[in-house]
């Protein structure tokens, strides 16, 4: 098979040359192939190639019944799979007008905040890493282990969870969870998140590499449809969580954190990045108030609002939740025939990111790409899906 | 050589004199290229040990008591796995190339003095030489780059030439600060010149000039052995693996032999121009019963450093090609050129004139002090530190 060119030998000028960076680098965050048009160390045009991920999601969710697509799902974004499937278990909850407890939502915040945190932890640290710095990178997944560990404790699982079902959950939190997660967020704000600031944010050659690096203004971010920490790296306060709660977001008190430009133009990959960090302070807090909520409120059973045989009436309903990326929409159409669904289609918060690549890259310094590839944190099981 | 030639002389007595040559180039060869082979693997386990205890972890383990044979199991694999040649490669030049790098990491090695008879050849322009063989890695790893016929081995060639050339500058001119100083090239002349303890290191002559040259001579350095933060030939994340991307087996532990050899060449031979090489802090601490203790001093001086080295590697991230540059021409050049210049005025003034011998000694003591004073508060700090994470671990 002929690998797929931007650009011919012949659209060339004879000092440049295609560097094809990608499917197999170390540092294009999964299987992103770019095709880079270099003039030495600089690039004058990146085109980056996707699919080589891809699995049919949403054909195979045509194919499988309601909850059958929640596996799927989590194979998604596998670095965040507490996030996509709740997004998924919400649009089918609206699509059903279910309505969950208190005590399920409660839980579902708690989780996908830890989520969001080892997420974050993810991508904060390979950023490090493809900046050249190796340690906050183990540093950070240290700490991801710790939530891993407390999502395999309820789970069983540690990266693909199969955990929020339509209508409720698939366990409840064991015993003791609430104990052990205050204990994970005490030795996180306590040592991971000053050592993070330290280490990474406040390092002066980290600040050289980011600030100014892949400016990206407001107006160009929405252009594009940048979500979540990218969009508000360029300064604009955008989050679900506050703008459009869901599964009881209002009731607790957070910062919405954006790109401030301490070290130059807002937007820049330091911007975006520094988002992240403060984001998972911000989670850290959310998680905090909801384990008081959890322990003032009365358990229940976390299955009892689950339909045994999941058929909801035709219609069709798009919902959409604050992922660590990003907005991530799904739109799920029933027939009212079947149990499958009719179709099922995902707003991916990493596309968008992705598909700004191109203009961002223009001009840049090689090592600059990896950068900015990093600093946008697709996940490419997401954006293939 | 010369001890070994009069060591010899009595045992090979009557022999013709290139026999005796022969023999001891030989013995010291052989002595170096031991030295050279295994040094790595100390290096090696240093380097992935210091790494766990940097970032949180333990490092090498399972092999051997502490991991202590890890690196030698690593070795062994490296020696006897395929090497394999890329179909396009240029085979004559890929091969050519490590060897290259490998003899321009090791000839350096000739000049460095471990005592002050334990020494290879004592080179009339010993320090010409260094900077002369140490470039000579730069035509290997660019012929690597080349030969690979691999774009981003290409790039990484690319980088590391144009980094080479860029950092030798201020690297040169800093040592010329110490050999206007001294009046010779000679490593040995330079060393003898610092007799009398750490008052009389160069490091603290001409305070505080001759300590900005170090610094810019151990940033030069650290970039010429291509080490983080200025490791861009190799990024990892960038370039793959940059100029030896391609290379694997026996060939690939040859590139790596030559970037450690090379990070305890600069690192020797910064001891032995700043920090006085194979002389004690104080001379009573040059011998123990009568035992010479000189080249357990410069290994001493020359492990800090490359310690040194590694803790910069495992703290900062990497710098992007145009700062390094910018780094090279805009900061080091200005200022080890005006250092120079500086410094070759003050050394027409006799050392006595304006008390510069007390002021040297005076604050060499209190740099020394400072240092070791920061140092305690440091590991202070950094216990305080640790028992401040065992107790929020601990308590649940």
């Amino acid at each position: 098979m002929a690998i797929e060119t931007a650009w011919t030998a012949a659209e060339l000028d004879t000092d440049e040359m295609v560097l094809q960076m990608g499917p197999q680098h170390p540092s294009t965050h999964g299987v992103l192939r770019i095709e880079l048009r270099t003039d030495g160390e600089v690039v004058k045009a990146a085109r980056p190639h996707i699919g080589y991920l891809h699995r049919c999601f949403e054909k195979h969710s045509e194919n499988v019944d309601y909850p059958g697509v929640i596996p799927y799902t989590d194979r998604m974004d596998y670095v965040a799979s507490m996030g996509n499937s709740l997004g998924y278990a919400l649009a089918v909850e609206k699509l059903m007008a279910i309505e969950v407890s208190p005590y399920v939502q409660t839980i579902r915040v708690i989780m996908a905040e830890l989520q969001r945190i080892a997420s974050h932890c993810i991508a904060v640290g390979t950023y490090g890493m493809d900046i050249g710095a190796f340690t906050p990178f183990l540093h950070l997944l240290r700490d991801r282990e710790k939530i891993l560990d407390l999502f395999e404790w309820t789970c069983g699982a540690r990266l693909l969870y199969n955990y929020n079902w339509i209508g409720g959950l698939s366990h409840d939190v064991p015993d003791g969870f609430v104990r052990a997660c205050r204990q994970f967020l005490r030795e996180y704000e306590a040592i991971t998140h000053p050592e993070l600031m330290d280490l990474l944010i406040g390092n002066k050659i980290f600040i050289k590499r980011t600030a100014g690096v892949g400016v990206c203004p407001v107006e160009l971010a929405i252009n594009y449809d940048l979500t979540g920490p990218n969009l508000r790296g360029s300064g604009l306060p955008r989050d679900l969580r506050k703008d459009e709660p869901y599964s009881g977001y209002e009731n607790y008190q957070f910062e919405v954190p954006v790109g401030k430009g301490e070290y130059g133009p807002v937007g820049s990959c330091f911007d975006r990045n520094i988002v992240r960090a403060h984001e998972m302070a911000e989670s850290a807090k959310i998680i905090h108030q909801a384990m008081d909520r959890l322990e003032k409120l009365d358990k229940s059973d976390v299955r009892e609002k689950v339909p045994k045989r999941v058929k909801p009436a035709k219609g069709e309903i798009y919902a959409r939740s604050e992922a660590p990326r990003g907005q991530l929409g799904y739109y799920v159409v029933a027939d009212g025939t079947g149990v499958n669904p009719y179709r099922v289609k995902v707003k991916s918060p990493c596309f968008t990111a992705m598909s700004v690549f191109h203009v961002l890259a223009k001009g840049m310094y090689l090592a600059d790409i990896i950068a900015l590839i990093g600093s946008l944190d697709v996940v490419l099981g997401e954006i293939d899906r | 050589m010369d001890l070994l030639s009069s060591l010899l002389g009595g045992v090979l007595a009557g022999q013709p004199a290139w026999l005796l040559a022969l023999v001891a180039a030989l013995i010291c060869a052989t002595l170096l290229v031991t030295f050279m082979a295994l040094g790595p693997i100390a290096y090696v386990y240093a380097e992935t040990k210091l790494a766990g205890f940097f970032q949180d972890r333990i490092g090498p383990k399972r092999v051997g008591p502490h991991g202590l044979l890890q690196t030698i199991a690593d070795a062994v694999k490296l020696m006897f796995k395929e090497a394999i040649f890329p179909a396009a490669a240029d085979k004559f030049l890929f091969v050519l190339a490590p060897c290259l790098v490998v003899v321009g990491a090791f000839l350096g090695f000739v000049v460095i003095p471990f005592g002050t008879r334990l020494q290879t050849a004592d080179l009339n322009i010993g320090l010409f030489y260094v900077v002369a063989v140490s470039s000579l890695s730069t035509v290997g790893i660019i012929m690597a780059g080349w030969a690979s016929n691999n774009k981003y081995a290409l790039f990484g060639a690319m980088r590391s030439a144009a980094q080479i050339v860029s950092y030798e500058i201020p690297a040169v001119f800093s040592m010329l600060v110490i050999v206007m100083i001294v009046g010779s090239l000679s490593l040995q002349d330079v060393v003898n010149a610092q007799h009398g303890g750490i008052g009389y290191w160069f490091l603290f002559r001409y305070f505080p000039l001759n300590l900005i040259a170090f610094l810019v001579f151990f940033t030069a350095s650290l970039a010429e052995c291509n080490r983080a933060p200025f490791d861009i030939p190799e990024a990892e994340s960038e370039l793959v693996a940059g100029f030896h991307t391609e290379y694997s087996g026996f060939f690939f532990a040859m590139f790596f032999m030559a970037e450690y050899t090379e990070m305890f060449i600069v690192s020797a031979v910064a001891s032995v121009l700043f920090l006085g090489g194979y002389l004690a802090p104080h001379p009573m601490l040059q011998t123990v019963g009568g035992l010479g203790l000189g080249p357990l001093w410069l290994f001493l001086k020359a492990f800090t450093l490359i310690f040194i080295m590694m803790w910069l590697r495992w703290t900062l991230p990497r710098l992007r090609v145009d700062q390094l540059m910018h780094v090279a021409w805009k900061v080091l050049l200005p200022i080890s050129m005006t250092l120079a210049v500086v410094v070759g005025g003050l050394v027409l003034v006799p050392a006595t004139r304006w008390g510069f011998g007390l002021w040297d000694r005076t604050w060499a003591w209190v740099v020394a002090i400072g240092i070791v004073a920061y140092l305690i508060v440091g590991m202070f700090r950094a216990i305080q530190w640790s028992r401040t994470r065992n107790r929020v671990m601990a308590t649940s």
